[in-house]
């Protein structure tokens, strides 16, 4: 369902729903991801990682391994140097322990060998001498003053004097003067959360290959967001120039946030580069879950008073985040997110991050956001139950708007609140009789979108076709809008261009496919780049005709004279043009590289119906409807898509999901069997509404969409248990014992 | 201990490969016939990424071992177009946006042809208890679970 765009603009390509280019590939098995790759001599990496969540590293024997026949090499973090950037220095030492190990699955070393046994028999002979440290994994333990310190002065200027040593960040953000706003409301509510660590849970494992010669030049294939980044940080960690380092991305098999880094591919690196020959290493699951990031695990505080009518007159949160044993700013982003969906004129947010023994948290789709949210939404939900009022009323009654100074400084320009809100209300879903035990639930959901650093290059071809040539790894589709892009500005059918993900040697830098950029980020390239394009055929024609350049438009794919002054000329298509560029000056390309801005923040609202086994504490979700605000939906189809994959996502984390650590800081359920992330038969249909209020920074009012989904649910389903049984919890996820206890507590 | 001989029929066609005792079927395909479309996401037959078809029945082919496809009928995604004519179930899936990376696809494609020739006409529960066994991180599987109808109803009136 589509709800007509407020723009004036008319569409020829943008809004269709056309075959993606991957579509084939991908359903034939023809497509070849991180693990499909291979070359001639490729030796089998494999990585050793620390049993212990937190000791010192007194010595590595290797020699065993290495006298192992068709052993080829071992490498520990003393193959690498130590980066004076400290960002840089964590990242190496996460894919490589110096002088201790910080979590539970930290790789130590890693070895070359002729096959997987040989590879397998190493690693057992590597020897490792420990000094086992006192560790910390829960994030209020490791906020305690005497908590055992996870890395010494990493605090960084942000954190007050006197604070805990495993703080590192501290942030701030809001307006306005709360204690009068508190004093303003007829009922305050104050409670406390918490959530665990979530995983990406990619369904592909990282895998890379390797394969350095020995003149120094170096290529990577790799599963990655970014091989820009790629490179940018293997060539750091292994001192080489970045033009001597070729990254070359496969398809990608997921990634969440969760492949915007490096863990295996300088290790790979570093091991082709001591053996000589091309090394590859593939992660097991069990890896990926120890040892790549989760997403943080929060401890939070919420206090929000609201009149008997409904009008929220102050909101505070504390959000206390662990990001694994490595600085994170992740807090940031919830400090941020946490109450933007209102209209406040007192409000405050404050966000400290701590270290644990954990792995070293990552990007997961709008990082940060809906932990905090869910605490800010349910406290919401039990203010609208404690004052009798509707939840989606007081939305309304509160919802940001433009024009609106938003919680975290910037004032809101075009956003798409409202008309969500209002879509929400008016939907049958919300108005639907519901039967005992159960629930309706619903949460705002916001997340910021993100421009960044793009290039993309367009040729056109002689045949009168058009290749576009991008740099950002196709998550969810990417290169179906981008050829449609492409194919609306030009004025072309989408079936005469195909858009292709390069290496880090055919285009200028690109940021990493993250912040929900690329449909706007690269989207917008293209455009400029098929701009730019048109602008040398208006030229070509211009010089065939023999009046100005500036005489000369662009219409449904041809040049013509701009009008009865300008000369009497038959149009020229594109394919005119191009077939006889070579006489007219020669080839003809365009392409575009800028630092995009102007992209525009995302809201979306999410209903869900529950029902609740009191007997057992089960939830099942009976359905789910997503409203959001897309700009712009160019592919509607992988619009819907990421809304559906976003709400699963948050699903999953409400109801079952969580990392569990022992009391021996060990992971528990590094595995697809006890880490559950839904199934098929777990969920019902994920209904969507696409709303289109343009973001006034693009040409054709796109937003990025793929992360504000996950933001909603966690709050939407918690609120809909609470609705259905009458218990309302606090942590997540809410796995049928908590519940159960719940209920059993209030009988 | 020696690697072991193994002749099988895999799409259709004869095949012979050998193998080592303990390695695996998903392996084998991958790395000795070069079948990468069978995809590993756990190796421990939770995800469902490396599904087959071994003489009819649905298997992970992580947790078969490579010796067992002897004289066996042995069929992966590879084999489900007819020539350049995909699938009914392969065109669904791009025809209704049913994959996004597609990791998971190989694998859901082979599960949903195995239920389709066994009930040509499967509820949306059927289909989604019979598709709990293939993770899917990227759709929700609304998509897959229409495109799955979508094709069955077409191979009905085919």
């Amino acid at each position: 369902m589509n709800i007509p765009s407020g723009s004036k603009q008319e569409f020829k390509v943008i809004g269709t729903r056309v075959a993606r280019p991957d579509g084939v590939d991908k359903v034939t098995g023809r497509a070849l991801y991180g693990a499909d790759f291979t070359v001639p001599g490729c030796q089998v990496g494999l990585i050793l990682r620390s049993p212990h969540p937190h000791a010192i590293i007194n010595n590595i024997d290797a020699s065993a391994a290495l006298a192992l026949p068709g052993v080829k090499a071992v490498v520990t973090s003393a193959d690498w140097g130590v980066p004076g950037d400290e960002g840089l220095r964590d990242i190496q030492d996460n894919c490589l322990a110096r002088g201790k190990v910080l979590y539970d699955g930290h790789a130590i070393a890693a070895v070359a060998a002729k096959d997987m046994a040989t590879a397998k028999a190493a690693l057992k002979l590597i020897r490792v001498d420990y000094t086992p440290l006192p560790h910390v994994t829960d994030v209020d333990a490791a906020m305690k003053p005497d908590a055992p310190v996870i890395q010494k002065g990493r605090a960084d200027e942000s954190v007050p004097q006197g604070s805990a040593p495993n703080i590192t960040h501290y942030c701030e953000f809001g307006h306005g003067d709360l204690d009068a706003g508190f004093a303003r409301a007829d009922t305050v509510i104050e409670r406390s959360f918490t959530t665990a660590a979530t995983h990406q849970g990619y369904i592909e494992p990282h895998a890379c290959l390797a394969s350095y010669a020995s003149d120094g030049k170096a290529d990577l294939w790799c599963t990655t967001q970014g091989q820009f980044n790629v490179r940018e940080l293997c060539a750091g960690i292994m001192g080489m120039q970045a033009s001597q380092l070729r990254v070359t991305p496969s398809e990608i098999g997921g990634g969440f946030g969760g492949k915007t880094t490096v863990f295996i591919e300088p290790v790979a690196l570093a091991l082709a580069r001591k053996c000589g020959r091309p090394v590859k290493i593939v992660m097991s699951r069990s890896e990926v879950f120890r040892a790549t990031g989760p997403t943080v695990s929060s401890s939070m505080d919420v206090r929000i008073g609201m009149t008997q009518d409904g009008r929220i007159t102050a909101g505070e949160a504390r959000l206390r985040y662990q990001g694994g044993a490595f600085p994170c700013g992740t807090v940031d982003m919830g400090a941020q997110a946490a109450f933007a969906a209102y209209d406040l004129d007192a409000v405050r947010t404050q966000g400290w991050n701590t270290l644990t023994n954990r792995p070293k948290e990552a990007a997961y789709r709008a990082p940060g956001a809906p932990m905090a949210v869910y605490a800010v939404e349910s406290v919401v939900d039990e203010l609208c139950q404690a004052l009798d009022l509707d939840p989606l009323e007081v939305r309304i009654l509160n919802a940001a708007q433009a024009g609106t100074r938003s919680s975290y400084g910037p004032t809101f320009d075009q956003i798409g609140l409202m008309a969500t809100l209002e879509a929400a209300k008016t939907h049958d879903h919300y108005h639907t009789p519901l039967a005992e035990n159960q629930g309706r639930g619903l949460s705002c959901g916001f997340w910021f979108n993100f421009g960044g650093n793009t290039s993309v290059s367009l040729a056109i071809n002689s045949d009168g076709t058009v290749g576009v040539t991008e740099g950002n790894p196709d998550i969810g589709g990417s290169r179906a809008s981008i050829s449609m892009m492409a194919a609306e500005e030009l004025g072309i059918p989408y079936d005469r261009v195909r858009t292709v993900i390069t290496d880090t040697n055919s285009l200028g830098h690109n940021d990493v496919t993250d912040g929900s950029r690329v449909t706007f980020a690269v989207g917008l390239a293209t455009i400029k780049a098929a701009r730019a394009a048109i602008q040398v055929m208006c030229a070509r024609a211009a010089r065939l005709w023999g009046i100005d350049e500036d005489a000369v438009i662009w219409e449904d794919g041809a040049a013509k004279p701009s009008g009865p002054n300008a000369g009497n000329f038959e149009p020229m298509t594109l394919a005119e043009i191009a077939a006889i560029a070579s006489e007219t000056g020669g080839p003809i390309a365009g392409h575009h590289e800028s630092n995009a801005e102007g992209a525009g923040v995302s809201f979306g609202v999410h209903l869900a119906d529950v029902e609740v086994d009191p007997e057992t504490g089960a939830t099942t979700v009976l359905r789910y409807t997503v409203f959001q605000d897309a700009g712009k939906a160019v592919h509607p189809d992988y619009v819907e898509g990421q809304m559906q994959g976003g709400a699963a996502q948050g699903i999953g984390w409400a109801l079952n999901e969580e990392y569990i650590y022992g009391a021996d800081g060990r992971l528990q359920n590094a595995g697809f069997l006890d880490y559950r992330i839904p199934v098929a038969s777990d969920l019902p249909n994920i209904d969507t509404v696409i709303l289109e209020i343009p973001n006034p920074g693009h040409p054709y009012g796109v937003r990025g969409v793929g992360e504000t989904p996950i933001v909603p649910p966690l709050a939407a389903l918690s609120n809909a248990v609470s609705r259905a049984v009458g218990v309302r919890l606090h942590e997540l996820p809410m796995s049928p014992p908590k519940i159960l206890k719940a209920i059993m507590a209030k009988e | 201990m020696k690697n072991i001989h193994v002749s099988t029929t895999l799409n259709g066609d004869e095949a012979e490969f050998v193998c080592a005792p303990a390695e695996t079927l998903l392996d084998a395909l991958r790395n000795r016939l070069g079948l990468t479309g069978t995809k590993e996401g756990c190796g421990t037959g939770d995800c469902g990424a490396c599904t087959i078809e071994m003489n009819g029945r649905l298997v992970c082919s992580c947790l078969v071992l490579a010796a067992e496809a002897q004289d066996a009928d042995i069929a992966t995604v590879e084999g489900m177009a007819t020539g350049a004519a995909l699938h009914p179930l392969q065109q669904a899936f791009i025809d209704h946006a049913a994959l996004q990376c597609g990791i998971c696809t190989p694998g859901i494609l082979v599960a949903a042809k195995n239920l389709l020739e066994r009930n040509p006409d499967p509820t949306d529960t059927e289909l989604r208890y019979w598709l709990a066994g293939n993770l899917c991180r990227c759709t929700g599987y609304d998509k897959i679970i229409k495109a799955v109808q979508i094709a069955a109803a077409d191979m009905r009136g085919a």
